[in-house]
Parts: C-alpha cells; sequence; structure tokens
C-alpha cells in the first residue's frame, strides 16, 4: 500500500497554514502506511543560499562538529538547526558540495535533501507521531508532499522511508513498486547520480534528477520516465517552483486530485482531502493513467 | 479514527422496525454504528451526511430502503446490496456496487476504478465518468454510464449488461463470457476475444429498458451505440485447442 499526499498553494494567504494542512492530510493516510512517514516542505529560502537537510540514527549525534568540518571543507559559512534526529544546514551557494561532501565523509547522516526551498524530514512508526515530533504542523511554505509507507521492495529505515530527493529541490513521493529499478541505478551511476539507498524509489528521483540536469522540463523528464520506468507507481514530484503527478498506464494505485483557485491537492484517497478549505467547490478528478499533471508558478 | 467519535444521534425512528426519514450524520456518529443501523433497516429513508471518504459505508445492505448519502464516499460504498436504493450525491472511490446483489445504486458523480466489480444483480447508475476496471468480472448486474470510462472495463464478465454514453478506454471486454456491452463513443482499443456485434432487435428493446431505468430520455437513441461482446474462441471448448487444455 502506501498513502500519499500533496499540496500546492496558489494563494499566499494559506501558506502559514501549510503544515497544518498537510499533518491534517498524512493524518488521514496513516492507516495505508503505519510503517513510516515523510514529508517535504518547500519554504524558499534567501538567494543565493542552501539548505541541506540530514537525519541520523545516532542518539545525541554532534551535528555542530560536523557544520564545523563542513565549513572547513566548502570555505564558506556553515550554520545548523538541530530538530530531534533532524539536522539542517544552511549554507551559500547551491549546496552540491556540501551533500557530496555530507554523503562521502559522514556514514552516521544520511542526506534528505538539498536545494534552496526544500526541506524533508522523515522517520519510522506511527505517521501521526512523526508529524507531531518533527513539528510539521509549525512549517509554512507554498507546497508540501507527504508520504506514509507499508514497505515492500526495502526495509524500514529512516533512509528508506520516503520522500526521497537525489536533486537540488526536487523530491518524489511513490505508491507502488519499480521492477527496473536495479539495472536502472547501475545506469544512473554511470551519469553520475549518487545512492544512499537500495530503495527502488530512489532511483525514480535520481532519474527525474538526471534527465531534468539533462534540460528536461518537469514534465518532460515524467514523460520520459514512462518509456523507462517499468512497475506501478503513481508518483508525486515537488520542484523549487512546481509540482507534478503520473501514474503508471496500469493505474494499480489509487490517485485522486481536487483544484479550487487556492490550491490544487493530491490523496491517495479523497478522505485526505476532505478537510481542506472550499473542498466543496472544488473540482474534484482521479488522474489519468500515462498522463503527466505538473503546476508551476514563475 | 472513527471509534474514537461519540455514539450515535440519529433523529428520527429507525432500527429493525424501520424508520421514516432518518437523518444520520458521520460527524456525530460513528461508521459502524451507521451501517449497522442501516444494515438492520427493512423499511424507511435514510439521510446520511458528511461522509468525507469514509470507506465500506452502506456496504451490506439488505432491507427494502432508500439512502441518500450527501457527500463523496471512499471504497466499497454499497457493496453487496440486497435491495436498497441507494443515491450518492458525490463521487464514489473503489469498488462502488462492488458484489451487489439487486436493488439500485446511483452515482451522482464520478466513479472510481472497479465500480460495480463482480455484480450479480440489479442497476449501477453513474451520471459521470468512471476510471478502470469497470463491472469487472460481472456476474448480472445491469450499469448505465453517462460519461466515460476508462480501461480493461468488463474484463471476464459473465453477464449483465453495461451502457457507456461516452468513450470506453483500452482493452474493453478482455476475455469477456456473455455480458453485453453497448457503447455510444469511441472505444479505444477492443481486449482479447472481444468483438464489435450486429445490433439486433432484441437487443435494442434491451438497450431502451436500461435507458429509461436510468432515467435517460428518448434524445439519447438506441441506434447510435454499438455492441460488443464475446467471440467465443477463447473460453469455449474447440477440438482444434485440444492440445493446449
Amino acid at each position: 500500500m502506501c498513502g500519499i499526499v500533496g499540496l500546492f498553494l496558489k494563494d499566499k494567504k494559506l501558506q502559514p497554514q501549510l503544515g497544518r494542512l498537510t499533518a491534517a492530510m498524512l493524518h488521514e493516510m496513516r492507516g495505508r502506511g503505519p510503517d513510516s512517514a515523510g514529508f517535504a516542505v518547500y519554504n524558499a529560502a534567501e538567494a543565493g543560499t542552501s539548505k541541506i537537510c540530514a537525519v541520523t540514527s545516532v542518539a545525541s549525534f554532534d551535528w555542530a562538529t560536523v557544520a564545523d568540518r563542513l565549513q572547513k571543507a566548502t570555505g564558506v559559512e556553515v550554520k545548523v538547526r538541530v530538530l530531534e534526529d533532524h539536522a539542517v544546514f544552511k549554507t551559500r551557494g547551491d549546496g552540491e558540495a556540501a551533500r557530496k561532501w555530507m554523503i562521502d565523509t559522514v556514514p552516521e547522516a544520511t542526506v534528505l535533501s538539498q536545494g534552496q526551498s526544500v526541506e524533508i524530514y522523515k522517520g519510522m512508526g506511527d505517521p501521526d507521531v512523526i508529524a507531531t515530533r518533527l513539528q510539521l504542523s509549525g512549517l509554512t511554505g507554498t507546497h508540501a508532499i507527504g508520504h506514509t509507507r507499508m514497505a515492500t521492495e526495502s526495509a524500514v529505515t529512516i533512509a528508506g522511508s520516503h520522500p526521497f530527493s537525489t536533486g537540488r529541490d526536487t523530491c518524489l513521493v511513490h505508491n507502488g513498486s519499480l521492477s527496473n529499478h536495479n539495472r536502472l541505478r547501475e545506469t544512473l551511476k554511470r551519469h553520475g547520480e549518487r545512492f544512499q539507498t537500495e530503495n527502488d524509489t530512489e532511483v525514480a528521483a535520481a532519474y527525474l534528477s538526471w534527465r531534468m540536469r539533462s534540460g528536461d522540463t518537469l514534465k518532460g523528464a515524467l514523460e520520459h520516465a514512462l518509456e523507462d520506468l517499468d512497475g506501478f507507481y503513481t508518483f508525486v514530484v515537488g520542484t523549487e517552483h512546481g509540482f507534478a503527478v503520473l501514474r503508471d498506464p496500469v493505474a494499480c494505485k489509487p490517485a485522486v486530485m481536487a483544484e479550487t483557485d487556492e490550491w490544487v491537492g493530491f490523496g491517495s484517497e479523497f478522505r485526505a482531502l476532505a478537510a481542506l478549505p472550499g473542498i466543496d467547490k472544488a473540482r474534484i478528478w482521479e488522474p489519468a493513467p500515462a498522463t503527466v499533471y505538473a503546476w508551476g508558478r514563475n | 479514527m472513527a471509534g474514537a467519535k461519540p455514539k450515535s444521534k440519529a433523529k428520527g425512528d429507525a432500527g429493525t422496525s424501520g424508520g421514516r426519514n432518518t437523518s444520520l450524520d458521520l460527524e456525530t456518529s460513528t461508521l459502524r454504528e451507521t451501517n449497522q443501523l442501516l444494515q438492520t433497516a427493512k423499511a424507511g429513508e435514510f439521510l446520511v451526511r458528511n461522509p468525507r471518504g469514509t470507506h465500506a459505508l452502506a456496504a451490506g445492505l439488505d432491507g427494502d430502503i432508500d439512502v441518500t448519502i450527501d457527500g463523496h464516499v471512499g471504497y466499497y460504498c454499497g457493496g453487496m446490496n440486497k435491495g436498497a436504493r441507494i443515491t450518492i450525491n458525490g463521487n464514489a472511490g473503489t469498488g462502488v456496487a462492488e458484489n451487489m446483489m439487486s436493488g439500485r445504486c446511483h452515482v451522482k458523480g464520478d466513479a472510481s476504478q472497479s465500480a460495480g466489480a463482480t455484480g450479480v444483480g440489479g442497476l449501477l447508475v453513474i451520471d459521470g465518468n468512471a476510471s478502470a476496471r469497470l463491472g469487472i468480472s460481472l456476474r448480472g448486474l445491469d450499469i448505465v454510464v453517462k460519461g466515460s470510462i476508462g480501461h480493461m472495463a468488463a474484463f471476464m464478465a459473465q453477464a449483465g449488461n453495461i451502457v457507456v454514453l461516452g468513450d470506453a478506454g483500452d482493452a474493453l471486454g478482455d476475455s469477456i463470457y456473455e455480458a453485453r456491452l453497448f457503447v455510444r463513443g469511441k472505444v479505444a482499443s477492443l481486449g482479447s476475444d472481444c468483438i464489435a456485434k450486429d445490433m439486433r432487435d432484441e437487443h435494442r428493446v434491451v438497450l431502451r429498458q436500461l435507458l429509461d431505468a436510468a432515467g435517460i430520455g428518448p434524445e439519447v437513441k438506441v441506434d447510435d451505440f454499438k455492441r460488443y461482446g464475446s467471440a467465443r474462441k477463447l473460453y469455449s471448448f474447440h477440438i482444434d485447442n485440444l492440445g493446449s487444455y
């Protein structure tokens, strides 16, 4: 199974409520994925800066020392904010060097995201407990994606929880299972993509990152995914300014979408959308198979 | 979720004795309380408010009752229905009227996948569109869809009728047995062993009756439909295929 939610705000007035609305949506999808949960929240930082989110399973991990070492290694100022087992590093530039440094030199940490806007948090266990512990309701921003996991393809670990991010400000959540991820992972490694897990969804995330680095738009990358990914999937993808949905051609995995003048919402089931403001007047539909739905803002 | 809510506050006379105009609200009653009341009712009219996508609402009904659900429902609404007339003023999730035995189910909005799957009898009317796998393994239920339907509809359908005023998706009627399919719009592709067939007078009569039962007027003409059904090459014993059995 697995549950997916997504919320893309068109009305700025709703931005302070993004975390609260996403937490309520995630709560409804708890039964679809009781193993673990995660969420990505997009909230643009100052231009020219980047955020790197990381998590560790080591108790009382010394993130401050990691920040000092990262500052020395990259030569730019690094600030760190610690929340439970997570840390959010802030630095100048695109954060690419910092991400690579952390994957290569801090084996205790799993890097969850890197970018100007995105912050990813995830954990194991009851999705409601995770959302409370990681203070989802208090987060603000422009769009968010969440996932509750019932693992099928790889172990229940923090690193194996969704969303997966392999590229700047890009993240992906997935309901389904891919059957050609092993071979595709090897191909993507040869193209320079970095992997931290054996998870099939991380391969899909890296595939989209690679396509977009090669010049595809988000929509174009997803259209290519229809040709190159084999298996069952409903994907929700976030980028710095965009939000997209894709279902495989068989459409095994459920999906419902709703749109008003204020927001675009996605849920594995309608009940995830039922509490959104103005749902009674929303346009509600089931996304068609093998069709890319994308929204963006300038 | 539902278990944490307070006890039922159903208004009016209800329960096994039957009731008239009973109003139920999932905001104040649990799903279990609501379903138990509906499942034990033998007569009366019921209005259910605030379904908010709840699963298995009004499943397993077994009475000569009218149930109106005001809003969108989750999975398996009206499943196994025997005799009740259910109206959904909204969209329905996966498996609406699944395995329906008799009675009527009317979805005023769209239906998700597997609508009417394995249905044995009665009538399912969908005013909007239905997505994939409509009426798979159909066993006698009649389905009328005023919009279009998704892929793999009527897969292995054995008996019953499916009427579609709009278009049908890929692989319509794959491995079909003896169900009849009437489609007014385009069919993206036919499934294995499903073919277009002549529309004879007996089919026109059946189709007209189904359109009438679904409240569709004479402006929709039976001659605008095409009939599809089994070529009977896949499922029936054939001496030339002996080596394959």
